[in-house]
Parts: C-alpha cells; sequence; structure tokens
C-alpha cells in the first residue's frame, strides 16, 4: 500500500524541505512507522507520549479527519493522500 | 516587521467586535510575505477566553490557499478581555503548530474606544518578539 503524504511547512524540516513523500503501510500507524524509517523524528511531533495523536496537528486520510476513522489504527488504502496540517488554537486562557 | 494592507486591518478588528465578547480568529494567507486577502474562522469554541478551529474548515482553508500558491502567512484572533499580547496558550500552538515563520496578530476589544493590534513572532524556543505593524495601501 502505497500512500502519498502531504507535510506541512513546520515539518519539512524532518523530510528535506519536500512537501509530499511516499509512505506505506495498511493503516496509519504502520505509515507513521514507515515514515519515521526514513525522516527520523518525524512520528514524535505526529504522535503524543502517551500515544494518541498530538494536539498539534490534524491528520486526514483524503477527505476525513482520521479521528472518525479510528485514530492511529484507521485503514488507508493503496492510491489514497495522508493530508497533515497544522492545528492551530490559542487565546488569552481563563488563568490570565 | 508586518506589512498590513489598511482594508485588511480594518477587517480583523471589525471581525474582532462582531464577535466580542467571544474571541475571534482567522487567517491572512500571503504570498511572498505579502498579506493577500482574510480569511475568517470560525472559533469552534465560542469562547471569550479561547479559540480552535474544526478539522474540516482546516482542510477547506489550506486546499484553497494550495490553489492559489499562498502560504499561511499571519495568524490573528482576538483577545477581550486582556491585553494584546500572547497568552501562554498562544505560545505553546505557536512553537507546536506554526512554527517561528508565522505572524502572531492579536487585537484586544477590552476597552470600548480604542482597539489595539500587536503582531509577535514566536520562536521554536517559545521566546516572543513583538514587531512593527505598518499599515499600507490596499
Amino acid at each position: 500500500m502505497t500512500v502519498q503524504v502531504k507535510i506541512p511547512t513546520i515539518l519539512r524540516s524532518y523530510t528535506g524541505g519536500e512537501k509530499s513523500v511516499e509512505a506505506s503501510g495498511e493503516t496509519l500507524d504502520a505509515v507513521f512507522g514507515d515514515l519515521e524509517s526514513r525522516h527520523a523524528g518525524l512520528r514524535a511531533r505526529l504522535i503524543a507520549e502517551g500515544g494518541g495523536l498530538h494536539k498539534f496537528v490534524n491528520i486526514y486520510v483524503d477527505d476525513e479527519d482520521v479521528r472518525f476513522l479510528g485514530g492511529l489504527e484507521a485503514p488507508v488504502k493503496d492510491g489514497q493522500t495522508v493530508t497533515i496540517l497544522p492545528a492551530v488554537a490559542g487565546g488569552a486562557g481563563s488563568q490570565t | 516587521m508586518l506589512e498590513l494592507p489598511r482594508t485588511i486591518h480594518d477587517a480583523v478588528i471589525a471581525h474582532a467586535r462582531r464577535d466580542h465578547p467571544d474571541e475571534c480568529c482567522g487567517v491572512l494567507p500571503g504570498i511572498d510575505g505579502r498579506v493577500t486577502r482574510i480569511v475568517e474562522m470560525q472559533n469552534a469554541e465560542r469562547s471569550p477566553t479561547g479559540f480552535s478551529w474544526e478539522s474540516g474548515e482546516v482542510l477547506a482553508l489550506h486546499r484553497d490557499m494550495d490553489d492559489r500558491d499562498e502560504e499561511m502567512l499571519v495568524v490573528y484572533h482576538s483577545h477581550t478581555m486582556t491585553e494584546a499580547a500572547p497568552s501562554r496558550t498562544d505560545v505553546r500552538f505557536a512553537v507546536g503548530a506554526t512554527g517561528p515563520d508565522v505572524h502572531w496578530l492579536i487585537v484586544s476589544t477590552r476597552e470600548e474606544a480604542t482597539t489595539e493590534v500587536r503582531s509577535f513572532l514566536i520562536a521554536a524556543d517559545g521566546e516572543v518578539s513583538e514587531e512593527e505593524v505598518r499599515l499600507v495601501d490596499g
């Protein structure tokens, strides 16, 4: 299973500046494992220490947010596109 | 320094005033460091103390920017009870999500008569640098 993975600007330092890279795997988790073998350090920016998806990224398989597809267990099929985008949030907060 | 077309500056303030007392948020896409337009985003939290974006809207925004060869040049939002300076949450997301090249434009609507508009660059180590906002024609 080969998929295209679109990389956001902030993470292109891990892919030598490439906007899009190929990876293989039958689940999102396997795709990230494959990516890590060629782009060391990238996986830690996508998966939080607790094991879930990192809060700083939105990840999609084609048009679907993977949180609605089973998260890391989301199946991927040959020819699909995995898109990684920055998940922006912020605000004054209740402490200030 | 952030060069901001006057019409876009005014549109950001209008958005902040319209959504007050909740925080507003949005993106100013750009090409080669020049702001091209304003994209108002929905604050999924509808909150006076925070903002976040719904993931479908984020995907649509980035596809639209890709089609126009734009980048996410500026992220803007409002603080409705405090000054126009990055909070700890803002810094955390600037470091983790947007990176050091995206300008963080913050508007404060806490005063009715005046609207504070300030811009910041936030380095990978979390160091905050305020920058000049220069209004230009357009």
